[in-house]
Formats: C-alpha cells, structure tokens, sequence
C-alpha cells in the first residue's frame, strides 16, 4: 500500500517534471513571442489539429502548389514561416529554425528532423508586410536574403 | 489524405464553366474579357494554355544582358556565391544560371546572331522522359519543371537536355528567397517564372527587363490562344525551333535565326 503510495508520488513528480520541460503543459505552447500567432487565438485549423497533422497539411500543400499551380490556401509554408518568425533583439527577423525558435523547438523536443530549410527561407524573404519583424524596415523593400539555416538545420 | 483532396468536384467544374460562357456572351460578342486584377490560383491548372515564347534574334543585343540579370534576380540566383576554393573557371561551369546569352555565327556568310538560350519548354521533353523519380515533369500548362521535393540529384536530365539548360546545385545556399526555395543536390532550370504565372501576372522576369531595355525582343505568351499576341506573332512571321530535327515541339520559338 505504502509502496503504491510512493510509486504513485513518484509517477506524479515525474509527469510533472516532463511536462514542466515541455511548454504545452501550463496552457502554454511553443508559440514564439513576438509573432504575429502570439497575438492570435488559433492556427490556421485548430491548434490541436496543426500539433498533430502539420506535417501532412503541408507535404499536401506542396504537391498542390508545385504539380497543379493552386496557391490561395492558407496552408503555404511560407504562410507558417510569415506567422511564426519571430523577431530578435535587433527586430530583424530570427531564422523559425534558429535554436529555441518555433519550428526547432519542438522539433528538437520530439526528435524530428527536417531538411526543408535547406531550401526554404526561414524568413520571410523580402519581409511580408503585417509580420512583427516587417514594420521597421518600412515601405520600399529590397530584397533582404535570408541567411538562416542550412540542411539539417545547422550551419556547415 | 492526398487522394481525397486531389479529386475535382466536376459538376462545379461544369457549372463554373458555363457561368463563365454566360458573362463572356453578355458582354459583348468578340470581346474577350481578361481578367486584370493579378490574385493566386485557386483551381488546378489545366491545358487549355501552353506557355511559350518567340526571342526576335534580330532585336537581341550584342553585351546585354537584361534578361540573365532579371531572371538571377527573380529566382535568386544573383545570391549564389563561389565556393571556397573553387577556381573562377570552375564556378564559371558550375554556377547556375537558368538563360545564358550565346552567339551564333554562320561560317558561310560569317553572320553573328545573339539569343537567349533557356529551357525550351518542349512538348516531348527529353529530361522528362530519362528522369527516373518522376521528378522532371511537365505541367498541364506545358511549364517543363522539376519537382525539387522528388528530385534525387541524379542528373539524367541534364545529360539529355539538348539545349544546356539544366543546372545542378552544388554546394549548400546559404541564401535564399521565400517565392523561390532552392538547395543544394537538386537540378533547376527556367520554369517560365512559375510563381507568376499562378498569380496570375502577365509576363516572365526576362521578358519584362528586355523590354525594359528598349529591345523587346522577347515576346511571353500563351501558343494555345488564337488570339493571343504570341499566336498572331507566330502566324505573321517566320520562325524556329532550335534543334527541330529532334522534333520536340519547343514552346520557344525564335525568329531572324
Ligand atoms: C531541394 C529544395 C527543396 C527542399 C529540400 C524542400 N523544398 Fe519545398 N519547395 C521547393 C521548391 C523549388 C518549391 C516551389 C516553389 C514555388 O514554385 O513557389 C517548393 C514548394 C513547396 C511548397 C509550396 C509553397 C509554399 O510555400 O507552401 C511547400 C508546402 C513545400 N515546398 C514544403 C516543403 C517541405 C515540408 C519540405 C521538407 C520536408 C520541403 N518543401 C523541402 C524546394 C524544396
Ligand atoms: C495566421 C497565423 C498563422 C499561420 C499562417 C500559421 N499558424 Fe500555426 N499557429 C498560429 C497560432 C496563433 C497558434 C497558437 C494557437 C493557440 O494558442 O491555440 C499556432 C499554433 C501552431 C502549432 C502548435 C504549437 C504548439 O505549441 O502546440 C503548430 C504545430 C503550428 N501552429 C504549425 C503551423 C504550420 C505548420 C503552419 C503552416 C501550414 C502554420 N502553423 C501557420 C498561427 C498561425
Ligand atoms: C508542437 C510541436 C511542433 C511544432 C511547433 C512544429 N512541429 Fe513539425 N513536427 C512535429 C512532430 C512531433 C513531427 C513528427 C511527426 C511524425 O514523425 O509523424 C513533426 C514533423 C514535421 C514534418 C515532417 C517531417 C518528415 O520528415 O516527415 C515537417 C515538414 C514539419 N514538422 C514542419 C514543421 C514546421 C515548418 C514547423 C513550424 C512552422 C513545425 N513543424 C513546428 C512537431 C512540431
């Protein structure tokens, strides 16, 4: 009984520290802050849906774009990237698979590893008028390339 | 997933279609109604478009290089650096470059002609045929494309392009644009601007800064319309397809050659 007890105590402890590693727990999410998704209530489906089916939403997406030309849908990776990059300490934008942005984060927490940065810019290149990064580069933009990351997410 | 996605509801098809009729009748007869506003695909394209090209050799300059420039623009290909190491005759081979200037000279008359060479969009398009994934494709539209999230890197394709026009990326891009994704191992060439023709722009990178440039030597546009400004420019003049013995049907003409 006791044993079960501590076990029970145990497993309690344990869940809690997993989850205190992970932000999902507290209500919280890998949302980074800054971006424009932390002033909004909810991805582009149901968060819950995205957590889970992101990765099929936009291998679809691609097959869309490139094969049949269709590209009013709100499922673009650069629509995720524009979303989601947030803005660093100089506010240019950061690379959404620097270390602890968005994308890498939880990659990173559930071992995934993608290669699509190595040829997908990380930010929105030129900057997309509306993200959080984009305001104090103003009107006329020039083309700003995107020196993120590199396959496999890291810098050779 | 894909499979349900991918079906065409074709009663909406049908319907949008014969909506499409009604306003065009309406209008006025033998007025084509064009749609001016530029705003992303929302339907598969189909072939009821081919997009081509006829290059007037006769307005293309000797020295410049307007449209090459645009297109590294475009495509991002102005970003692309030398690797370390890499000799200046080396990167001179190895660099992409999707339109290269070329100068032809006939060893008779030792006339000198200037033109553009890019993919040529065939019909029957060799890489296509050689490409082992399925990677090298061509559009409903006639765009000759590849799909850079099949491509394996093996450069088959490139070998079978009797125009040059492939190029296959090397080493790591560092940077990049968000319209035009591009990465080491793939191969890449011209496909007529594709992110703008599914936002519904008018004309091609090159084709814009040639005229820009006061040559207008380039001339996009859509073979399969009749009444298009390619058509007529085609029915009005003489012109060729570069290799038409190999009989691949190209989607870029050129004239004065
Ligand atoms: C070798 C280069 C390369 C790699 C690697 C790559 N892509 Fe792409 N991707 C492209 C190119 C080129 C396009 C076409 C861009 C266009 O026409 O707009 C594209 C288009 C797309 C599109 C449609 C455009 C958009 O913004 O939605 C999606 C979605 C996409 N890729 C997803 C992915 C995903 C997911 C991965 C990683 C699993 C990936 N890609 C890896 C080159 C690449
Ligand atoms: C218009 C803004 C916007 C776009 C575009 C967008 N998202 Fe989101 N996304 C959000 C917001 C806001 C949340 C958090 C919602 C919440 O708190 O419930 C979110 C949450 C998520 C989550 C869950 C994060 C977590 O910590 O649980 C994932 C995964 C995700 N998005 C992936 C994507 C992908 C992949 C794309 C591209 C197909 C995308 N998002 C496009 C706004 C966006
Ligand atoms: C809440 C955590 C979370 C966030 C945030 C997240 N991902 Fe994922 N992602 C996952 C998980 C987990 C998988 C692996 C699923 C599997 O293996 O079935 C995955 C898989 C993927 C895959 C498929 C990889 C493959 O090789 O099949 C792609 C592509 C992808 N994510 C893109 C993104 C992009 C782009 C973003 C940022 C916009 C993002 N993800 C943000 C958790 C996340």
């Amino acid at each position: 009984m006791a044993n079960a007890v501590v076990r029970g105590l145990l497993a309690v402890a344990g869940l809690a520290w997993a989850l205190g590693a992970q932000p999902a727990a507290a209500g919280e999410n890998f949302v980074a802050p800054g971006s424009k998704a932390a002033g909004l209530t909810s991805c582009v489906e149901p968060t819950d849906f995205m957590r889970r089916n992101h990765m099929e939403v936009i291998k679809h997406q691609r097959h869309t774009v490139v094969h049949k030309g269709i590209r009013d849908s709100k499922h673009t990776l650069a629509g995720c990237i524009a979303c989601h990059v947030a803005p660093g300490p100089d506010q240019k934008p950061v690379s959404v698979y620097a270390e602890g942005q968005f994308c890498q984060r939880c990659h990173a927490y559930t071992a995934v590893d993608v290669n699509c940065f190595g040829c997908h810019a990380t930010v929105p290149t030129p900057p997309a008028a509306g993200t959080a990064a984009a305001g104090d580069l103003g009107a006329g933009l020039v083309q700003v390339p995107d020196h993120g990351v590199t396959a496999g997410g890291e810098r050779p | 997933m894909t499979q349900e996605h991918d079906k065409v509801d074709g009663g909406r098809r049908s319907f949008i279609g014969a909506a499409a009729g009604l306003t065009a009748a309406t209008v006025a007869p033998g007025l084509i109604l064009h749609t001016v506003e530029a705003a992303p695909r929302s339907e598969a394209v189909t072939d009821k478009v081919r997009w081509g090209m006829l290059i007037d050799t006769a307005k293309c300059a000797d020295g410049c290089s307007a449209c090459v420039d645009a297109c590294d623009k475009e495509n991002g290909l102005d970003l692309q650096v030398k690797p370390h190491g890499a000799s200046e005759a080396m990167w001179d081979r190895q660099r992409a470059v999707w339109i290269r200037k070329v100068q032809v000279q006939d060893n008779l008359t030792g006339r000198v002609t200037n033109l553009p060479m890019l993919c040529q969009h065939c019909e029957r398009p060799p890489c296509v045929d050689v490409c082992p994934t399925g990677a090298s494709f061509k559009r409903a539209d006639g765009i000759v494309m590849v799909d850079r999230h099949t491509c394996i890197g093996c450069r088959y394709c490139m070998m079978a392009c009797p125009y040059k026009a492939r190029s296959f990326i090397h080493q790591v891009v560092e940077e990049k644009l968000t319209a035009t994704p591009r990465g080491k191992g793939c191969v890449e060439s011209c496909n007529l601007c594709v992110q703008r023709r599914d936002n519904g722009e008018t004309s091609t990178a090159c084709a814009d800064a040639c005229a820009a440039a006061g040559h207008h030597a380039i001339l996009f546009g859509d073979l399969k319309d009749p009444n298009g400004a390619l058509s007529k420019a085609l029915a009005s003049a003489a012109s060729r397809q570069v290799r038409e013995d190999l009989n691949l049907n190209t989607g870029v003409r050129y004239s004065s050659l």
